[in-house]
């Protein structure tokens, strides 16, 4: 049983990571990984949102009929995407300004409205509530790394500590094309460790 | 226990008291945090002019008074005083002219106007690039410094226009426009009196009414 | 003049997919055909407008005055859920064959990034409500512009031998960020 429980948790973070295995949740990953520290930031902010939703929405389940099933989810889930925004102005603003319209958009990160409808809404509580920390962890693992080779390669710092001097950083990395690059490269990476393996 | 059923009654019921705990939920967590987001806006007002000035005493958020610059547009300035002495002053000073829109600085003048440091408070220039200016402009390298300059007698605008200051490499639009928004408010703060206006300030005010009472 | 800005800076200095990074879901998603990539581009077109609309109206008619922002998401999500739904119906009664052509597209849009992150950026710039409209469109023409150009190339790319791993999204994803590359040449042509 125990065995069973760490599998869920490991389940999102490895077999089904949402950025390298499912390929949802594109909008953020590319957008806020300008640095490592937003890209654990946005991360952790949509693991948050994963968890609370998921323990709501299965808390609910079968309270909802199923034609109003996907609004409910979305009003759920919106609501503690609000919730976050808040707090995060509160207590880290600096933060909440680096990621700016991306945290009102996690409403529609495919990640969230995916796990309530394909787990939360047929799962027991505490599984969906580890579902949403393992998924979150997952995704937040994604970006962080995206983040982490995106500050390195191009500006050559990480997590604010210089590496190698500022001349050599590749400016593009930090840029637009450089998000799809870097994450390309990424993908392609792990779809051959996942195919040799 | 059962789902329930899909019948139009129930469909409006659920979807209709969700929201409103939904709403209830979030106008609490408002009332919770509306304070401390304030606070939190005063805060990095606060912490920006301590950036910018000299140790003070006094409470400039308090104090603050507002400047009209040369289009008209209302600058607050924040006077940074040290035993009732005028040190200085922290004007929160903006231009348009950046590569992507607004830059807002606060920016650090002596009571002369000569400039004492600045901060980055907005800007949405290229990363990379133009968002250098956070520090590019207080570095002491080749002529790239703008501290301790007097916009009155120095040429503080770009050497691409014949100025004294090193532009940002690659990125000349965010360097004038950083220089527009020093230049907007070192004209409307010497416009205003410059050293003129602490005989204005509430201290002086207040050390008039204290010589008054002696009398 | 000001619309004419807009409009160029919405459709390619500030490409909604390719600087912005929204819709990048739907973006790679119907990508592989041109005639799919029309028909999803008329369903965003016609959706992020009318939503920024009505999102436009209810925030400044009903969210300000009654201090009521910070219901802001949570009204924005449901009126675009609402209005996608609608407007699924109405196609189908009044015009069978643009429902043919858009319907498909329409239940992916309630999950596109695109128009709830419009809706709050026309209100963030504090645009008018013509500003917004013209805003909103031209969003959605650059969104059309970015998406047939992209479905063009990968039909190409499907033509080509590609390195195994780098086979479906990867390559797909190096596309975009060329694209991206070029459209960063449009940067700084004018300011919004």
């Amino acid at each position: 049983m125990k065995k069973n429980k760490f599998s869920i948790l490991l389940n999102g973070l490895i077999t089904e990571n949402p950025i390298f295995v499912l390929m949802l949740g594109m909008c953020p990953t590319l957008a806020t990984t300008t640095s490592a520290i937003n890209g654990l930031g946005m991360g952790l902010a949509t693991t948050f949102v994963l968890i609370c939703s998921n323990l709501v929405i299965s808390l609910i389940k079968n309270l909802v009929p199923e034609n109003v099933r996907i609004p409910s989810y979305i009003v759920v889930i919106a609501t503690f995407v609000t919730i976050l925004e808040m707090l995060m102005q509160a207590y880290l603003p600096s933060l909440h300004e680096s990621l700016g319209l991306f945290i009102p958009l996690i409403v529609v990160n495919c990640i969230v409205l995916g796990r309530a409808e394909s787990y939360a809404s047929k799962n027991k509580v505490l599984d969906s509530a580890l579902d949403g920390i393992g998924i979150g962890l997952g995704f937040t693992f994604a970006l962080g790394l995206l983040g982490m080779i995106r500050e390195l390669l191009g500006a050559g710092t990480l997590f604010g500590l210089r590496i190698f001097p500022e001349h050599y950083g590749m400016l593009m990395f930090i840029l637009a094309p450089g998000a799809f690059i870097s994450l390309a490269y990424l993908i392609a990476i792990v779809n051959r460790i996942r195919k040799v393996s | 226990m059962k789902k329930l059923e899909s019948s139009f009654k129930n469909m409006i019921l659920v979807l209709g008291s969700i929201t409103i705990v939904a709403a209830a939920a979030l106008g609490w967590v408002n009332g919770l945090t509306s304070e401390p987001i304030r606070l939190a806006a005063i805060a990095k007002q606060e912490k920006a002019i301590r950036m910018v000035s000299p140790e003070f005493d006094n409470q400039p958020v308090q104090e603050q008074y507002e400047l009209s610059d040369y289009e008209g547009n209302r600058l607050v300035c924040f006077p940074i005083k040290k035993e009732g002495k005028l040190l200085g002053v922290a004007i929160e000073t903006f231009s348009m002219k950046g590569f992507n829109g607004e830059v807002r600085l606060m920016l650090g003048l002596k009571p002369d106007g000569t400039i004492n440091n600045y901060e980055v408070l907005k800007q949405t220039e290229t990363p990379g690039l133009g968002t250098q200016m956070t520090s590019w402009f207080k570095t002491d390298k080749n002529k790239q410094s703008i501290l301790n300059k007097d916009p009155g007698k120095d040429k503080v605008w770009v050497a691409k226009d014949g100025g004294d200051i090193d532009a940002i490499t690659a990125a000349t639009i965010t360097s004038r426009a950083f220089l527009d928004a020093v230049d907007r408010a070192y004209r409307a703060y010497m416009e205003h009196g410059g050293t003129v206006v602490d005989v204005v300030t509430t201290a002086t005010i207040e050390e008039k009414e204290a010589q008054n009472e002696e009398e | 003049m000001i619309y004419i800005t807009i409009f160029i800076a919405a459709v390619f200095v500030n490409n909604i997919v390719l600087s912005q990074f929204l819709g990048v879901c739907p973006f790679l998603g119907v990508s592989k055909k041109i005639s799919t990539a029309l028909g999803m581009s008329g369903a965003v077109a016609f959706v992020l407008t009318l939503a920024t609309i009505i999102t436009w109206l209810i925030f400044n008619y009903l969210l300000e005055p009654y201090e009521l922002t910070f219901l802001q998401t949570i009204s924005y999500i449901l009126v675009i859920a609402a209005l996608v739904q609608l407007v699924e119906i109405i196609l189908k009664k009044v015009s069978q064959p643009l429902y043919q052509a858009l319907g498909v597209y329409l239940p992916l849009i309630t999950t596109n990034c695109a128009i709830l992150g419009v809706a709050i950026l026309v209100i963030q710039k504090e645009f008018n409500l013509l500003e917004s409209v013209v805003f909103a469109f031209s969003t959605a023409i650059g969104f059309g512009l970015a998406l047939v150009l992209f479905a063009g190339i990968r039909e190409q790319l499907s033509h080509t031998k590609i390195p195994k791993g780098m086979q479906g999204t990867p390559i797909a994803l190096l596309v975009a960020g060329l694209l991206a590359m070029a459209f960063m040449g449009f940067s700084g042509i004018v300011k919004l």
